[in-house]
Formats: C-alpha cells, structure tokens, sequence
C-alpha cells in the first residue's frame, strides 16, 4: 500500500499537467459540441442536443473542407510515401554524391514553411506582371494560361497537393533511407546467387523488412494530411472558405476565431467529427497492417 | 562438378587511403578442388577464405586469375549463373518468410522453361527438408528456432535447386560446442549423401579435420598446403602450419641442429643422421603426444601442474628455449609424474618431433 501511494506521488506531477492541459479541454471539447447556442461571452447556451453536429454537416462551407481534406489525403499520402521509397531506393543505391543528394532533398524540411509558400507564389500566381513560372512554361509548349492561385479549383488543388507532397518528403526520405540502411545486406547477396530478380528482391525482401516503417509513415501522413490547415494558408491566404481551399481544421479555426468566428460549439463539433475521421482511419490502417507488416 | 582456380589473384584498394599498395585477399590460388569432395579452406581471421569463397561463388570478381566448373570457365558469369548454393555465416534466413517459404524461394526465381509447378515446388521442398531433418518445423519463422535448425534450413535452401556446387562460409560458427559437433556429422552426412562438390570455410582447425576430405590451408592470402587431413598434420610444410593444426597447438623450441643431433640448449634430445652437415639453427617443434615421461630423458622443464582430462593427462611445464607461454605434453592418464626438484624429464617420440629452418620457417625433413 505505502509502496503504491509513493508510486503514485511519483506519478501526480505528470498527471496534473496531462489532466489540466489535455484531458480537460478534450473533455470540455465534447461538451461544448453538445451545448446549443452558446455564448462566448455570457459562457451560457438554451439547451442541449445534436444541434451543432447537424449545422455543421449541413453547412457548406464545412462539406467544402470536408472534400477537399479527403482529396489532399487520398492524392497526398500514397504519392508521397511511394515517391519517397522510389527516391531512398535510388539514394541508397548510389554512391557517388549521395550525400549531397540526401542533403538536397531533406532542404524543405528545414526551411520555413511561409518562405516556401512565397516562391510558390512565384512559380504558380498570376499577377498584374507575370503569369507565374509555371503558367509561362505551359503557354511555352502551346497550353492555356493558368492562375494556379485564384484560378480554377482543379488547378488549385493542383498546386496545394504539390506543395504537401513536396513538405512532407523530406521526413519520409530520411526514415526511409534509414530503415533501408539497417536491412542486413547478406538478404540482398543471399537473393542474388538464388538468381532473384530484382523487382522479386524489392517485393519480397526489401519491402517486408522496412514495412514496419512505411507503415510508419503511413499513419502519420493520414493523421498528419487530414490536419493540414498552415500549408493551406502559406498558399491561399488566410480567406480559405473564399478561395474555396478550406479544409477541417481551417474550418474549425475560422469558428473560433475568423471574421465569421465566435462559434466554439461549431468548432467542437467539426473537431469531433474530424477525431471521428481519423480514429476510423487509423484502426482500418492498424487492422490492415496486421496482416501485412512484418515485425521483427 | 570439380572446380579449377587457375591463378587466382584478388586485390583490394587499402582502407587506409595513404597506403597506397593494395591488400591482397587472394594471392595466385593455383589448384583444384576434385569433384564430389568435401574441402575445408582453413585459416586464422582476416587470411582471405572468405573472399576466396566468394570468388568461386561469384559474389567477387577476381582480379587477375580464372575460375572453372568443370571444364566451363565462369570468372565472367555472375552468382545466379554459376549454379551454386551459398550457405551465409549468419545464415541469411529471410526473417518474415516461414522456412517452407524460405527453402523455396530459390525455386520460385526459376524463369521460362525451367518454371516448376507448385506441386512440383512442394515436392523439392519436402526432399530438401528431409534431408536436412527438418520436416516437422517447416512452418514456422526463423526466429522461432535453434542455431542450429537455422542452420539446416539455410543448407535446405542452398541445396534446393540442386546447385553443382555449395559453398558454406563459416557454417558452424554460430552454433554452441555440442550443436557444433552434430552439425558438422550432419554436414558430412548430407554430403555424401548429395555427392555436391562442397567447400566450406572456417577458422576452427578440428573443424576442418574433422570433416574434410581435403584441407586448404591459408594464411594471409597466400596457399600454405593443401592435402589429406592426416597429412597435414603429419607433415606441415612450414612452421605456420604446425602450429596452426592440432589442440593443445605443437610445442616450439629453438634448438639447433650439430653433427647430426638435433639439440635444445645444451641436450642433444633427438639423433637425426640425415642432418649431418647441415648444421644451424633451427626451430623443434613437438606434438603434445609426443613426449614421454622419463627421468633420465634429455629435457628437462620445469614442472607446474597437470591437468586430468580423464581419458589422458596433460602436463604443463615451462623451459627456457620454449616459444610462448607453457609447454603442454600429452600423456597417458595412468602413467605417473614425479618431479624432482620441480624438474621433469621427458625423452621425445622422433615420429612426433619437427624441424623448422629458423629464417624461412620451412620444413627441413629429417
């Protein structure tokens, strides 16, 4: 018993700390969510209900954001992670310059997100002067010309799938290349005098040994993609529902906090929704991955 | 299927970047490996065995020098073309296959007309786990087995295709002393059984005596013998391979020969009349069995201990002219020690005794 109450008196610090700064407010996120017509300022509301889960299912802008967060995962997440494998296969295959090329490609992680976001702005937007790098390159080979900012949603989404693709790469190459360093290189010698061909190499050895860390990679570029809101905003500004590019997060700032904000009952409700989204997400990836993934 | 090295010469650019001669691994192998034999490539760590092996698997190409399977020259082929089954020192099971799938992995890289039925995969697999006794576990992954069912499992899958020739690299070094012992009779066993033109590697000399039908003995890259187990015990060609064959290891004394004696210090312990003449110094070397006990023989060392093994007796001593630590004689168990004064004699068995040039460390035959 005395030993127990130590243990706990141990533990009480990181308690407090994690009940006062997480439990509480997700707590108080799922009671927001059900109190009707709150008022931030006289902290009361008229009652009690599924109220704001059915205003913000209904509410436009939030199936806009809803939409377009579902397109930035679903053409995000695969082509990152597959373009990652493809460029650490190539890295690690390589000898000459390989480090100069790991250092080129892990540049965007560290360099700042809103400075990105401008020479994006370079390549992409029409301006008063310019039609943007990459408008003037597709009018070169006799396309249209493009105002990939402002322009038409297609092309939008074109660009915010880009730019994600192109943020998130980095993390994936290094862990990558990483879980492809530790593979044990007498498979790969083992393999070769059974005479195994080498997609045969990459699918039957390659890729199960690193599945623990794709699968990695996976799951977190889910959760990481149907959370993405800063990248949107590096882009298209802070009028996201104008541009048409919100997304779950953004809308549940924009709530909170944006020039139609002062909805924290809204905003829980979307976060709710979007918890719901990503719990479902992950447990099918887990379920998946149980049958799938190796661990050694 | 023999295997015929003809010069065989592999050099490695130094590690050390301001050394500029290469590392020779491999120095003008010039021999050949008879067809169906069991050969043991034997030497200390860092000799070049390794890389000798994978020359002839193709995992290395050499530097100057030709490699023939038969009568089929392959120094230009690659490994998957050689038809040879690699046994990997750390076995080199694919973790996350279960060992059926692991034996026929091999068998499913088979491409056009050789492309085998499932049926037929299964068959040469259950042939393949049989031999190597391991029927009852082919379901399972290779963690969940011993070093030594691991090993089995990656001498199944090396002998699944039926390869000319298999090579092991160190195949028993992973295994405790007794799983040691099974598993090299289970190796031999298997060999004669297949008649596969076997060469494996090892630095462990009882290993190689044990099972050989040939030793292939190196040391930094260069061939020192290569004979019959028994004679290369026997008859070391230099002082290196006396020593490095046999446990407890050969006993070195500096002696010189005079008149047709062989002497350590001061004592003539050994007449060799075919000497006469060749006077100089020399280096005796004694096999452990070869002393024997005798108050009035002509070396004397001082006495420390003895050591019962049981079947025998090993009695350890020291002398002055030794070379290295403690001179360790073998003797039988039931014969006496009675040191006087802590000096024991021994007179020495001329079949057991060795003598080595003391510049080149040749042998000079008696």
């Amino acid at each position: 018993m005395k030993k127990n109450l130590t243990a706990w008196l141990c533990l009480l610090p990181a308690l407090v700390f994690l009940g006062v700064f997480m439990v509480y407010p997700l707590v108080d996120v799922l009671i927001y969510s059900f109190e009707e017509g709150y008022n931030f300022a006289s902290q009361s509301f008229w009652g009690t209900g599924l109220y704001n889960y059915s205003y913000v299912l209904h509410d436009p802008y939030f199936i806009q954001a809803l939409k377009n967060t579902f397109i930035i995962v679903i053409i995000t997440v695969p082509l990152s992670t597959g373009i990652a494998l493809l460029i650490s296969l190539e890295l690690s295959s390589i000898k000459a310059l390989r480090d100069f090329f790991q250092t080129v490609y892990f540049l965007p992680y560290v360099t700042n997100t809103l400075a990105v976001g401008l020479v994006f702005m370079i390549l992409f937007k029409k301006t008063a002067y310019s039609d943007g790098l990459i408008s003037i390159l597709l009018q070169l080979f006799g396309g249209p010309s493009v105002d990939f900012i402002d322009g038409p949603y297609w092309a939008k989404m074109f660009v915010m799938c880009f730019y994600t693709i192109w943020i998130v790469m980095p993390f994936k190459i290094l862990i990558l290349t990483s879980a492809l360093a530790s593979v044990n290189p007498s498979y790969y010698k083992a393999a070769q005098v059974d005479a195994t061909p080498k997609w045969r190499i990459f699918y039957k050895i390659t890729l199960p040994m690193i599945s623990p860390m794709v699968f990695y990679l996976i799951i977190t570029g889910f959760i990481g993609a149907f959370k993405a809101y800063s990248d949107e905003v590096a882009l298209f500004g802070t009028d996201l529902n104008a541009a048409g590019m919100n997304t779950i997060v953004g809308y549940v700032y924009d709530m909170l906090y944006g020039n139609s904000g002062g909805y924290p009952s809204y905003a829980s409700a979307a976060a709710l929704i979007l918890f719901a989204i990503v719990f479902t997400i992950t447990t099918i990836n887990l379920m998946v991955s149980r049958k799938t993934v190796y661990y050694q | 299927m023999k295997i015929v090295l003809q010069h065989l010469t592999k050099r490695f650019p130094n590690r050390n970047k301001k050394i500029k001669e290469d590392v020779i691994a491999v120095n003008d192998f010039d021999f050949e490996i008879p067809d169906g034999k069991l050969i043991g490539l034997l030497g200390p760590s860092g000799c070049g065995k390794s890389t000798a092996l994978n020359l002839i698997c193709g995992l290395e190409k050499p530097t100057e020098g030709r490699i023939l399977f038969g009568d089929t020259d392959v120094t230009e082929l690659p490994p998957e073309h050689r038809g040879v089954g690699l046994v990997f020192q750390n076995y080199a099971l694919y973790p996350h296959l279960t060992v059926r799938e692991n034996i026929r992995f091999p068998l499913e890289n088979l491409r056009g007309s050789k492309k085998l039925s499932k049926e037929v995969m299964e068959e040469k697999v259950l042939e393949a786990a049989k031999l190597v006794q391991i029927e009852e576990l082919l379901d399972r992954r290779p963690s969940e087995m011993s070093g030594g069912q691991q090993q089995r499992v990656a001498i199944a899958r090396a002998l699944v295709k039926r390869p000319q020739v298999l090579l092991l690299d160190e195949p028993l070094s992973n295994l405790d002393a007794r799983l040691r012992l099974q598993t090299r009779e289970e190796l031999k066993r298997i060999q004669l059984e297949t008649g596969i033109t076997t060469v494996f590697v090892t630095h462990d000399q009882e290993e190689a005596m044990s099972i050989s039908d040939t030793i292939v003995v190196m040391k930094s890259g260069v061939l020192q013998q290569m004979g019959k187990p028994q004679e290369i015990y026997d008859e070391p060609v230099n002082l290196f391979v006396a020593k490095f064959l046999g446990t407890p290891q050969i006993n070195v004394f500096e002696g010189k020969v005079k008149d047709g004696k062989i002497y350590i210090g001061d004592s003539a312990v050994l007449n060799a009349d075919s000497l006469k003449g060749a006077d100089g110094e020399v280096y005796v070397a004694v096999r452990p069995e070869g002393f024997v006990v005798d108050s009035n023989g002509p070396l004397k060392c001082n006495f420390l201990n003895r050591e019962v093994m049981g079947r025998d007796t090993s009695v350890v001593a020291t002398h002055p002219l030794f070379m290295g630590e403690n001179i360790r004689a073998i003797i039988p168990s039931e014969e006496e020690i009675a040191p006087v004064d802590g000096c024991v004699g021994f007179s020495l068995k001329p079949s057991k005794v060795r003598v080595f040039d003391r510049v080149t460390e040749e042998r000079i035959s008696l």
